[in-house]
């Protein structure tokens, strides 16, 4: 049985900065690297392959310089890796995200008896938590979000017992295969690839799907295909407060002057 | 002989990307080209091949950051002023303006009404379902439509005299024991069908993990457009829905709508919006719905729930003075002083991202993006730098107070007050001063 894992490339936006005079983004030297969640739902994808013999499959979209970080799940273990990319594709929501990524899925399982969908719980740089139901949603198949345990895949019974992670508790569900499972970071730890398998990667095959082998409608991919459009951005604004003092000050003297500032405001009832 | 005017050729100038401009948002500009003469670099910025481009300037329109711009040369810009000028002495000819007709427009008017999903735990209401009454109350109020409830569960008709305390005109009751436990199927196909049935234009959504396993799923069904955790909501001019949320991790805003589908469906997460006034004698319609959803249709079964041991009870959420150590804290044991100040003024301790990958603090307890967010009325930063991921947890704190000993640090840009300095010494300053204080007023009233 197959499990597709779904991941993506993003800009390391932990090391994103803001340039404070003119308010852009300072893009340079940021890294790309593969969306933090991601890694732990390739883990869970590879933890499957060794524990029932599934193969996985990785499918990525972006663009052709994707393929980086596709090249990096096959070091790890990924049976197969592909890389959706069109300039079609380009400027997609979450809705013609979620499109190209069902239809990829629905490709792969016309070979293969589809087990799991593996998501990520979220990207860092888009953070919606979206696209995981999105691509659920269009198969029809079963949703499983927050998932921090995969108890059991029972072929047999053709379905999957997971623990999903709420507020205040967990809870145990089993619903039937195929099911869209999208993982917390507290899931596992993902391994690091062996010397061999990394040198082996190198010399991988990555297939790239393109919307002329794909065929989906353009009018459902891509920026035509998507429900939102992003009208401006901007920069949050900050207005600078009061700095009462420095290293220079008695710490005494500083607290005293707070304080008072915090009782003159009625902000404390001293 | 009279002299014919000289045809000038309008220049066409080139389209070029303002450099530092590009947020790589995605290629939106390579796929709206008609003519493939933009493509992207490693970086995720445009190249633009003006052998193939006409200037036909959709990157430009398409552009969220205004990256892109035509140029002119300064003979080019020459020209174009001078046609200008012919342009303004001959007889101005009336310019017809045709707006296409857009169908999709015409579709969406039928669209009406502002919809909060109350979410609930076995009939133990989400506060943020009320907070987003609040901001829903606004809304519809721009729009001059209703505000109205979706509840769906098991024996949760009391939910409904709180949705109307908080501000709901009407609240959709859909009570069945199908909706005992949440499950993604029976409740997103419960969902469509009273948004298929009655049409509202804007759908507000907790951002909660049950919220958002909720809304993406309705979004796509619908095939409408979703905004997760947006932090403002307004109306603008025409009507829509314009909804604003941190982008590329907190670095920057965003303002989305969502033009052509309906209805337009944003999720906000607890804390960003404010409670409204409860009013308890306020009251509203409850219009009881069956939805065709069976048992046996769906598949998913919650076998078992197991509650969390209570380890932490603080939730740092609904406090209202919060006293927060960062990496500066350098360890568990020093948190004690900033318990000290927090017992002294009533208040929490929370922390940031740095103090839980440390191991100093749970993950209950942290403030920011992968924490909770926060808005107390005071909120003492102490050794936090204030990364963007922390900032967007807490920078809508009434009063900020930031400690720290590097002046640069970003904290003091979202501080009200701001104290450069060893916390070591100034927190037990302060705790010292709100001692001697209390001690004072409570030696008056004796």
């Amino acid at each position: 049985m197959l499990v597709v894992a779904c991941v993506k490339q993003v800009p390391d936006t932990t090391q994103v900065k803001v340039d404070p005079v003119t308010g852009t983004l300072i893009r340079e030297g940021v890294p790309f690297i593969m969306n933090p969640y991601d890694t732990h739902a390739l883990e869970e994808s590879l933890r499957l392959k060794d524990k029932y013999g599934f193969r996985v499959a990785v499918i990525s979209m972006g663009p052709p310089t994707a393929e980086v970080t596709l090249r990096k799940t096959q070091a790890l273990g990924a049976d197969e890796a592909i890389l959706l990319s069109d300039r079609a594709f380009g400027g997609a929501d979450t809705l013609a995200t979620s499109m190209v990524l069902a239809e990829a899925v629905r490709k792969l399982a016309e070979k293969e008896e589809l087990a799991i969908i593996m998501c990520g719980r979220q990207t860092i740089d888009g953070d919606t938590a979206q696209v995981g139901p999105g691509i659920a949603s269009r198969l029809g198949c079963s949703q499983l979000t927050l998932v921090d345990r995969i108890e059991e895949v029972d072929v047999k019974n053709k379905q999957v017992k997971v623990r999903r992670k709420l507020e205040g508790r967990h809870e145990i569900v089993v619903a039937p295969l195929p099911a869209m499972i999208a993982v917390l970071r507290e899931i596992n730890n993902p391994r690091y690839p062996t010397v061999p398998m990394r040198l082996m990667a190198e010399d991988a095959d990555i297939a790239l799907w393109d919307n002329k082998e794909m065929n989906i409608d353009e009018q459902t991919i891509g920026l035509k295909g998507s429900a939102t459009q992003v009208r401006k951005i901007f920069s949050p604004e900050r207005t600078k407060g009061q700095i009462l003092g420095d290293e220079t000050d008695k710490p005494e003297d500083v607290a005293r002057s707070l304080i008072d500032k915090m009782k003159e405001k009625d902000l404390l009832s001293l | 002989m009279t002299e014919e005017p000289k045809k000038i050729k309008r220049p066409r100038g080139t389209a070029r990307l303002i450099p530092g401009k590009c947020i790589a948002c995605g290629a939106r500009c390579e796929s709206e080209c008609p003519k493939d003469a933009i493509t992207m670099n490693e970086k995720g910025e445009p190249i633009i091949d003006l052998e193939l481009c006409t200037r036909c300037r959709r990157c430009i329109k398409v552009c969220p950051v205004d990256a892109i711009e035509i140029f002119y040369t300064p003979e080019e810009q020459k020209i174009l002023d001078e046609l200008a000028a012919q342009k303004a002495a001959a007889k101005p000819e009336p310019e017809p303006e045709v707006k296409e007709k857009d169908t999709r427009l015409e579709k969406i008017k039928e669209y009406k009404g502002v919809w909060v999903f109350i979410e609930h735990t076995e009939g133990k209401p989400a506060e943020v379902s009320w907070e987003l009454l609040g901001v829903g109350a606004d809304l519809a109020k721009t729009r001059g439509v209703e505000l109205c409830s979706v509840c769906i569960g098991d024996k949760v008709e009391h939910l409904c005299k709180e949705a109307f305390a908080y501000g709901a005109g009407k609240v959709y009751l859909v009570d069945d024991p199908v909706f005992h436990y949440y499950r993604t199927e029976s409740y997103y196909k419960a969902f469509c069908y009273l948004v298929e049935k009655y049409k509202p234009e804007i759908v507000l959504i907790g951002a909660t993990g049950l919220g958002r396993d909720l809304a993406g799923a309705i979004a796509t069904k619908l095939k409408t457009g979703l905004t997760a955790d947006c932090t403002g909501l307004a109306i603008d001019d025409e009507g829509f829905l314009l909804q604003t949320r941190p982008a590329f991790g907190g670095n920057i805003m965003a303002t989305i709508l969502t033009e052509f589908t309906r209805p337009q469906m944003s999720t906000v997460r607890p804390h960003v919006m404010a409670l409204p006034e409860k009013d308890t004698t306020r009251t509203g319609e409850i219009v009881r719905e069956a939805v065709p959803v069976r048992e046996e249709d769906i598949a998913a079964k919650v076998l078992e729930i197991i509650e969390d041991k209570k380890m932490d009870s603080v939730d740092v959420a609904a406090a209202d003075i919060l006293v927060s150590g960062g990496r500066g804290m350098c360890n568990t044991e020093n948190y004690s002083i900033l318990q000290e100040l927090a017992d002294e003024l009533g208040g929490v301790v929370s922390c940031s991202r740095a103090a839980v990958e440390a191991g100093w603090m749970p993950l209950e307890r942290q403030v920011g993006q992968t924490g909770k967010t926060v808005r107390p009325k005071i909120y003492i930063a102490c050794g936090i730098s204030g990364a963007i991921q922390h900032l967007v947890g807490m920078q809508d704190s009434d009063v900020i107070i930031a400690i720290n000993r590097d002046k640069q640090a970003p904290i003091f840009e979202v501080a009200t007050f701001g104290i450069v300095g060893d916390l070591f010494q100034v927190i037990p300053a302060i705790t010292n001063y709100v001692r001697e204080l209390k001690a004072k007023k409570a030696g008056a009233a004796a």
